[in-house]
């Protein structure tokens, strides 16, 4: 399942009401991957004292199924909820949950880092930087997770 | 046959350009390319512009058809 959110969530309440519904999950998953990405209080060298995460309502959506679609195609997953926050944002917010489960871990991470770094590259959300001094600024590019 | 679509701007796009979006009819076969440059005459594309027609990501080439929904943004800073 995806998720895009307005509003602040607790990532491991979701993981927790999402697999109790799971029934399927029952007995099944040996594994269980949680990468959660949450809002720093400095970025390039500024301290930073909240964003603005935009998003294209509707692409946003239909890239972010492909990526989850093409992770499943790869690897044997049995279940994944993807959250992403969106709106205003401060440090210490969740901004991104990836869970998935598998029957064993190797799919379970792997899955996980392709899912973050995909969304990273070619899912449309956009950070608005506001510094501590309320100047703002877009960030221009994300950084590889492989570097 | 006049073909009409809409264009939609995101992000520093948007904020540099003053607007969310357009509309524009046109006579003749446009790709993107050339869309951005009838409705942004002033201002050549931003070098890492991404376009995605019908929420699909597309090159600069790709014709536009009557119906479509085009959008220009920059490089996505999501997660």
């Amino acid at each position: 399942m995806i998720k895009i959110v307005p509003a602040e969530f607790d990532p491991f309440a979701e993981v927790q009401a999402y697999q109790a519904q799971q029934a399927a999950l029952a007995g099944k998953y040996g594994a269980t991957n949680l990468f959660i990405g949450t809002m720093r209080d400095f970025n390039a060298g500024d301290k930073v004292k909240g964003m603005t995460l935009e998003h294209y309502p509707g692409m946003t959506e239909k890239q972010l199924e492909r990526v989850v679609t093409e992770a499943e195609q790869r690897w044997a997953m049995l279940d994944s909820l993807v959250i992403h926050r969106v709106g205003d944002v401060y440090p210490d917010d969740v901004l991104v949950l990836v869970a998935i489960w598998s029957v064993h871990r190797g799919d379970a991470f792997d899955a996980s880092r392709f899912i973050m770094e995909e969304l990273k590259s070619k899912v449309p959300f956009w950070k608005k930087e506001i510094l501590v001094d309320d100047n703002s600024r877009w960030v221009a590019k994300n950084s590889d997770g492989y570097l | 046959m006049a073909v009409a679509i809409k264009i939609r701007y995101f992000a520093s796009l948007k904020e540099s350009l003053g607007r969310e979006g357009d509309t524009l009819e046109f006579e003749q076969a446009l790709n993107v390319a050339e869309v951005w440059a009838r409705v942004v005459p002033a201002q050549a594309m931003p070098e890492n512009t991404l376009a995605a027609v019908n929420m699909e990501y597309v090159d600069m080439a790709h014709p536009v058809l009557d119906g479509d929904e085009l959008a220009f943004f920059p490089p996505v800073t999501g997660g």
